[in-house]
């Protein structure tokens, strides 16, 4: 068994406005019901956590930019670590992730264990 | 009561009392001595009490009696010399008769040390449910073997060697510091949950032995909860799971030991003192910050008082497994989780996430997929409900999927 880091992002544009706080609350039971599919399957290291929108970049030089969807559209919402065999269970896991109902998307990479 | 009756019943409440203050007070390394003293004393009142009759209060008649036993043990024995005077002899000088004290208080504590003692990290987990059968609770190997479906050889071998165990290991028989307490309180724990559940979900047909087992365990989390240092939320969590899940043991076993399935079960027959007392531990339980599997637990069972079916309430048991799940993952709960996953998102959804748990090698995986595809896909129902009869082992496992294959075929 290997880890995989999942992570989730969202498009803020026109199209695809932040979510209201109702909308957040919606998601809630799919997500809820999702991470307990993972668990139930003795898969799930971690539920991870969310992220705030708000952030800061930290460049070279002393350059701090309000972030990080100053230069990228796509912010990061939040991440999970899963086990499993191989990177197409892995992904095959992320098929079930509520994100993809709003827009939005799931990375899956493999951690490597330091 | 007479005395036929009354020396098995103070066997099972005073025998366990006595061991543990002459063991706290003789240290570890002689509990064989202070269970001797213990039977010695019950031998003696049995041969006494059938020629003379009772005596007047024959609690503290064996209190009297171990404690003089003790007192000429601690004279011939070294121990006196080398361990006990000097402690004796620092509190109370130019004393030569050894205290032994056998008030209520002193009994509760030597009865939690005890507690702490036998459920110490160094001794195997499944020794620690029989020693504290044995030693906390007075159940001798052949009732522990009763409930274990083993025999009384295994237990009794199983039982002297985590006693060497718990000798070499020098384990001392005192209340964990401060700084360990959440620790050791959550081992005791975990051995008192099992103790519970060996007997509420045991295969043993005895169901009075089962019971016992289950009220022993309560008395036992019941202690834990008197004291100011282990009275913690989990452990008020676990005793309300307890009360909740004990609530139905009348009504979920027929005259035959058969299993009655909870949706079958009548209700009038649920304990309504039980489930208060469930509610009221649950509450102490909400202090603090922390959710244990103790709390999930008690919350799910807690639905479970009630019996009407409303979305709320299959709501509330999904969210609690998906929330158990993360904290302690279990194919049992895995399995519930999926069927609560039915009852509040529908037959089509658990069937797709039933068929990932990958539990084939358990029949209560392919009962639980023959009960989601019964009025789905009836043969593929049958096919489950076969495979889970040959994998059951117990009678009244078998019992329960037959009359589920039957009730199918009549279709």
């Amino acid at each position: 068994m290997k880890e995989f880091l999942l992570i989730f992002r969202r498009e803020n544009t026109a199209a695809n406005p932040p979510m209201s706080p109702e909308q957040i609350q919606a998601m809630m039971k799919p997500w809820q019901d999702w991470i307990g599919s993972i668990a139930a399957q003795n898969k799930l290291v971690t539920a991870g956590n969310r992220l705030e929108a708000d952030g800061k970049v930290v460049k070279p030089g002393n350059i701090i930019t309000n972030g990080p969807y100053v230069e990228i559209k796509e912010a990061i919402g939040g991440y999970t670590i899963v086990k499993a065999d191989s990177l197409e269970e892995a992904t095959e896991i992320s098929k079930g992730c509520p994100i993809l109902y709003v827009g939005g998307n799931v990375e899956v990479r493999a951690i490597i264990p330091m | 009561m007479n005395e036929t009756e009354l020396i098995p019943h103070l066997f099972r409440t005073e025998y366990s009392k006595i061991v543990a203050v002459l063991c706290k007070l003789f240290g570890i390394e002689y509990i064989s001595t202070a269970e001797d003293i213990a039977s010695d004393t019950f031998l003696l009142a049995a041969e006494t009490w059938g020629l003379k009759g009772l005596p007047q209060n024959p609690t503290a008649w064996l209190y009297k009696v171990s404690k003089n036993k003790a007192i000429d043990f601690l004279r011939r024995n070294k121990v006196f010399t080398q361990k006990v005077t000097p402690a004796i002899t620092s509190a109370a000088i130019n004393t030569t008769e050894p205290e032994i004290d056998l008030t209520l208080q002193n009994i509760t504590d030597s009865q939690l040390q005890m507690m702490f003692a036998i459920c110490h990290p160094a001794i195997p987990a499944e020794a620690q449910i029989g020693l504290s059968l044995n030693i906390l609770c007075g159940f001798g190997a052949e009732e522990i073997a009763d409930a274990f479906l083993s025999n009384k050889e295994t237990i009794y071998k199983r039982l002297s060697r985590a006693k060497e165990k718990l000798q070499a290991e020098k384990v001392k028989i005192e209340m964990p510091g401060t700084a360990e307490i959440n620790q050791r309180c959550a081992n005791v724990l975990t051995t008192l949950y099992l103790l519970f559940s060996e007997g509420y979900y045991s295969s043993s047909q005895n169901t009075t032995l089962r019971k016992e087992l289950c009220i022993e365990a309560m008395r036992l989390t019941v202690m834990l909860t008197q004291n100011e240092q282990t009275n913690i939320p989990a452990a008020n969590a676990l005793l309300s799971l307890m009360c909740f899940h004990s609530s139905r043991f009348d009504a979920r076993m027929n005259q035959q030991g058969e299993i009655i399935l909870y949706e079958d079960q009548d209700e009038k027959l649920w304990n309504t003192e039980l489930i208060k007392k469930g509610e009221y531990y649950m509450n102490l339980a909400a202090k603090g910050n922390q959710i244990t599997k103790y709390h999930l637990e008690a919350a799910i069972a807690y639905w479970h008082t009630q019996k009407k079916d409303t979305e709320e309430k299959w709501e509330s048991i999904l969210q609690l497994y998906n929330k158990l799940l993360q904290v302690e993952y279990s194919p049992i709960a895995a399995l519930n989780r999926t069927y609560a996953l039915s009852k509040a998102n529908g037959k089509e959804q658990a069937i797709t996430e039933a068929e990932k748990l990958n539990l084939t090698g358990n029949y209560l995986y392919h009962s639980l997929l023959g009960n989601l595809y019964t009025g789905v896909d009836n043969t593929k129902a049958l096919q489950h409900f076969q495979t889970a009869l040959l994998l059951a082992k117990s009678a009244s496992d078998k019992f329960t999927i037959s009359k589920n294959i039957s009730s199918l075929v009549k279709k």
